[in-house]
C-alpha cells in the first residue's frame, strides 16, 4: 500500500495496511545499517529538523541516524537550546524552520497533541517522536518489526504491558498498533496508574502480575518514573517493585519461551530485575535496532519514496 | 434611531412568562417604558413591523468576563456590550475576576460609570466575595452594593477553604445577595485540562473528573442547609451535581443553577481535534452528562441559562492544547445553540427558554423584572426563530474570535435589541445614545 499521508502523528489513525508498508519497507532498509558503508541517497537534499522539547537519547540518536544513512540533512534543536526559553511559542518556533525551508519536522513535546498542533499549520512533514502522554507511533512501530521477526505474524499473540500505563504514550501506541495488527492486549499496574476506562480501547486490565503474565506471549515492561511516589499515586517504590517489578522468579510463572520488551531507559533493579533485561528472553537492544530501520522507513515513505523501490 | 422614543412593535408573537402572555399583537414603547400591549394607532409613532418574529423580555446573560479593566486587548465593556447587544442581550452581569479584581466599591464604580458611558447594553457588576479572589478574607459587601454590585463572585477560581465558604453564605444575608460559586475542587482538578473519561485515556490529555465538580457542590448544599443565604451553581456540568441541586431544591433551599450553551451542546469526544476553543472550564462533559442537563432544564432543576462569555486572544489561545488558557466566548452564539439544542428538538418550549434567558437570571440577580407590563422599562429582545445562519467568526463584534463554534449551522437569530426604549441593535446594526 501507498503511504499518502503527509504526517505521522499517531497509530490510532493509520490502517493496517499502512502498518505493513511501514514494517516491510523497514525490513528492507534495515540491512542499510549493516554494511560498511551506511548510506543511501534517498533522501538527499531533503532537510529535517529534530525538534526535542524534551530529553531524549534514544529517539533523537535513533532519527538522528536515520537521517543520515538517508543522506537527508538534519539538525537538533533542543528546548535548552531553542528559543523557547526567550518565551517564543511553539508555533513561531515551527514556522521559523519553515521559512528556512525544512521538509521534516521531528518533533517532541512534553503535551499531548503538540504535533497535531503544528502538522495543521505547516506544509512540513511532520512525524511525532512522543507527545505528552498521548502517542509514540515511531516506537510502536519498532515494536511491532521486532515481533513481527519473532512471531512472523501477530494475530492471537498475547501481550501484557505492565507498568505505568497512564504516563505511557508507548503504551496507548502499542495497544493501538497490536490491536490493529490482531494481537491480544492486556495491561497490568497498580490501579492508580491504569488510566480511566482503559478497557475501551480493547484490552484486559490485571492488577496483579502473577495472574497477567502466565499465559502471556510477550510482557512489555515499561520505565516506572521514581517522581510517581510524590504524586500520591504509589505507596513505595519498594512496594511497587515488590508487586510488579519483573524478575526470574517472578518469570517461573510465565511461559517458557517468553519475551521481554521494554522501550528504554530502564530502570535497572526497579521495574526491571537487570538478570531479565539481560537474559535470554529479552529482546531490547533489538528493538534499539530496529528503531533506526524504522525511522527510516517512515522518513523515506513519507518523503513520497515507495515501498517496492527499496533494493 | 429616528423614532422620537415613541415606536409601535407591530404584529410580533410577545411572550411574556410573567404575564403568561403568548399571542399576536403590538407594544407600545413611549420615553423608555412599555406604554401597553394591544392595538394602537398613534399617527405620530413609528411603526416597526416584525411579523413573524417573536418579542420576549429582554434577555440577561448573568455570567459574562469583560475584561476591562486589565486585558482591555481582549474585551472592553464598549466591545463586550456590543457583542450582548449582538447576541440579544439587553443586560450582562460582569464577572470580577478583572486586574484588578472588582473587590471594592472604587472597582464597583469604575465598572458602572464606565458601563454608562461606554456600554450598549446594562452592565451588573458582581463583585469579588473575598479580596483579590484570594480566598482568605470576606470583601466589604455592604459597601460595594451600594455602588451598583448585584451579587458576589469568585468565578474563576473556587472558594477552597470551607469555612470562607460558610462566612460568605452568612455575611450576604447582610445585602440580600446571591452568592454564584464556581464549584471545582482543585485538588480533583489539579493541572487537568479535559473531562476525565475515555477520550481524555486515549488522547493522553490529563483529565478534570466530574466529580470535581459535584464534592464542591455537594459541600456549598450542605453548608448552604446549614447557614441559609442564596447560592447560584455557577456553569454547572455533570449530572451528578444536577442530581444534588435536585435534591436541595426538594428542601426549599435558596438555590439556583446555570448551564451554558457549549455544555448543553457539546460533549468531549469533540476534543479529538485538540483544538483548544474546546479547552474551558468545566470541561465538555459526556454525552449522558449532556442528556441529564437537559432534561435538568426542562424539569426546572436549571433555572438559568448563561453564556460564561470569556474572550481570549488569539495569540494565547493558539497554542498546543496544554498551554492555552480556559474559556470560550459565547454572547453571538448563545440564542442560537440553544434554540436548535433545545427548542427546535422539542425539550423546551419558547416561554421555557425566556424564562431562562430573562426572566430567571433578573430575578435571582434581584435587578428588577423582566416583563413587558406595562409603565416597565422597555427591556425587549426580538428574533427569528426561523431564522437559519451559519456563525462566521470573523465577523465577530467581540474582540475575540475564540469559539468553537465556527461553522456551525444555527437556527434562530436575534433581530433586534431594546434597552431602555432604545433601539441599541437592529438587523446588523448598533445604535449607542
Amino acid at each position: 500500500m501507498e503511504i499518502t499521508r503527509k504526517d505521522l502523528l499517531g497509530i490510532e489513525d493509520i490502517s493496517m495496511e499502512e502498518i505493513e508498508t511501514f514494517l516491510t519497507t523497514a525490513e528492507s532498509l534495515k540491512e542499510i545499517s549493516e554494511r560498511a558503508i551506511k548510506k543511501v541517497p534517498y533522501l538527499r537534499g531533503k532537510t529535517v529538523a529534530n525538534l526535542f522539547f524534551e530529553p531524549s537519547t534514544r529517539t533523537l540518536a535513533s532519527f538522528s541516524l536515520a537521517e543520515k544513512r538517508l543522506s537527508a540533512d538534519s539538525f537538533n534543536l533542543s528546548s535548552s537550546s531553542s528559543s523557547v526559553l526567550k518565551g517564543e511559542t511553539l508555533l513561531d518556533t515551527v514556522r521559523n524552520l519553515e521559512a528556512m525551508k525544512v521538509d521534516f519536522v521531528v518533533i517532541r513535546h512534553s503535551m499531548s497533541g503538540a504535533p497535531h498542533f503544528i502538522a495543521k499549520r505547516l506544509t512540513a512533514s511532520v512525524i511525532n517522536a512522543g507527545d505528552g502522554t498521548h502517542e509514540h507511533p515511531t516506537q510502536a512501530l519498532l515494536d511491532l518489526l521486532s515481533l513481527k521477526e519473532k512471531f512472523g505474524s501477530l494475530k492471537g499473540k498475547k501481550i501484557v504491558i505492565v507498568g505505568d500505563i497512564m504516563h505511557s504514550r508507548v503504551a496507548r501506541s502499542n495497544i493501538w498498533g497490536l490491536k490493529k495488527m490482531g494481537a491480544e492486549v492486556s495491561v497490568c499496574g497498580p490501579p492508580t496508574l491504569i488510566p480511566y476506562k482503559i478497557e475501551k480501547m480493547g484490552v484486559k486490565v490485571y492488577y496483579d502480575l502473577n495472574e497477567a503474565i502466565e499465559d502471556k506471549d510477550v510482557i512489555y515492561v515499561l520505565r516506572i518514573q521514581k517522581e510517581r511516589q510524590t504524586g500520591g499515586l504509589l505507596p513505595s517504590l519498594r512496594e511497587y517493585i515488590e508487586l510488579y517489578g519483573i524478575t526470574p522468579e517472578k518469570l517461573k510463572k510465565a511461559k517458557k519461551d517468553v519475551i521481554i520488551m521494554h522501550p528504554g531507559p530502564i530502570n535497572r533493579g526497579v521495574e526491571l530485575d537487570p538478570r531479565v533485561a539481560d537474559g535470554k528472553h529479552s529482546i531490547i537492544l533489538g528493538q534499539v535496532t530496529n528503531g533506526v530501520a524504522v525511522r527510516m522507513a517512515v522518513l523515506y515513505l513519507l518523503s513520497g519514496g515507495k515501498s517496492g523501490d527499496v533494493s | 434611531m429616528s423614532h422620537n422614543g415613541r415606536y409601535i412593535l407591530k404584529n410580533g408573537r410577545v411572550i411574556d412568562p410573567l404575564q403568561g402572555l403568548d399571542e399576536v399583537t403590538d407594544i407600545l414603547v413611549e420615553n423608555g417604558r412599555i406604554s401597553g400591549i394591544g392595538q394602537f394607532n398613534k399617527k405620530d409613532a413609528e411603526v416597526i413591523n416584525i411579523k413573524g418574529l417573536i418579542v420576549s423580555p429582554g434577555f440577561i446573560d448573568m455570567h459574562t468576563h469583560l475584561r476591562e479593566p486589565g486585558r482591555e486587548d481582549e474585551e472592553t465593556i464598549k466591545t463586550g456590550t456590543k457583542a450582548a447587544a449582538k447576541g440579544g442581550f439587553t443586560g450582562v452581569a460582569a464577572m470580577a475576576n478583572t486586574y484588578p479584581v472588582i473587590d471594592n466599591s472604587g472597582m464597583v464604580k469604575f465598572i458602572t460609570e464606565t458601563a454608562q458611558k461606554d456600554g450598549y447594553v446594562d452592565v451588573f457588576p458582581i463583585g469579588a466575595v473575598t479580596k483579590g479572589q484570594k480566598g482568605e478574607e470576606l470583601t466589604e459587601m455592604s459597601d460595594m452594593v451600594k455602588a451598583g454590585c448585584c451579587a458576589f463572585s469568585d468565578d474563576g477560581n473556587p472558594i477552597e477553604n470551607s469555612h470562607i465558604m460558610r462566612k460568605a453564605l452568612e455575611y450576604s444575608k447582610v445585602v440580600n445577595k446571591v452568592i454564584i460559586a464556581h464549584e471545582e475542587d482543585k485538588s480533583l482538578s489539579d493541572d487537568g485540562e479535559m473531562n476525565e473519561d475515555f477520550i481524555s485515556t486515549k488522547l493522553g490529555l490529563r483529565g478534570i473528573p466530574p466529580i470535581a465538580e459535584s464534592v464542591m457542590v455537594a459541600r456549598d448544599a450542605a453548608i448552604l442547609g446549614f447557614t441559609g443565604g442564596k447560592l447560584h451553581i455557577a456553569h454547572l456540568s455533570t449530572l451528578e451535581s444536577l442530581e444534588v441541586v435536585r435534591e436541595v431544591k426538594k428542601k426549599k433551599l435558596n438555590i439556583t443553577a446555570e448551564v451554558t450553551p457549549h455544555h448543553i451542546s457539546l460533549d468531549s469526544s469533540h476534543l479529538v481535534s485538540f483544538d483548544s476553543n474546546l479547552k474551558m472550564k468545566p470541561p465538555l462533559r459526556t454525552k449522558s452528562d449532556i442528556k441529564a442537563l437537559k432534561k435538568g432544564l426542562k424539569e426546572g432543576i436549571i433555572d438559568v441559562i448563561a453564556t460564561d462569555h470569556a474572550p481570549h486572544a488569539l495569540f494565547e489561545k493558539e497554542m498546543e492544547f496544554g498551554s492555552a488558557p480556559f474559556g470560550i466566548v459565547g454572547l453571538e452564539t448563545a440564542l442560537g445553540i440553544v434554540y436548535t439544542e433545545l427548542v427546535k428538538t422539542g425539550i423546551l418550549t419558547l416561554t421555557e427558554l425566556i424564562e431562562k434567558l430573562s426572566v430567571n437570571p433578573a430575578k435571582i440577580l434581584g435587578i428588577g423584572e423582566r416583563s413587558l407590563k406595562k409603565g416597565n422599562n422597555a427591556y425587549i429582545t426580538i428574533f427569528d426563530p426561523k431564522k437559519e445562519w451559519v456563525v462566521d467568526k470573523k465577523i465577530f463584534v467581540s474582540k475575540c474570535a475564540n469559539t468553537p463554534f465556527d461553522g456551525y449551522k444555527l437556527t434562530c437569530k436575534p433581530v433586534m435589541t431594546i434597552r431602555k426604549g432604545d433601539i441599541v441593535f437592529r438587523e446588523g446594526k448598533f445604535y449607542k445614545k
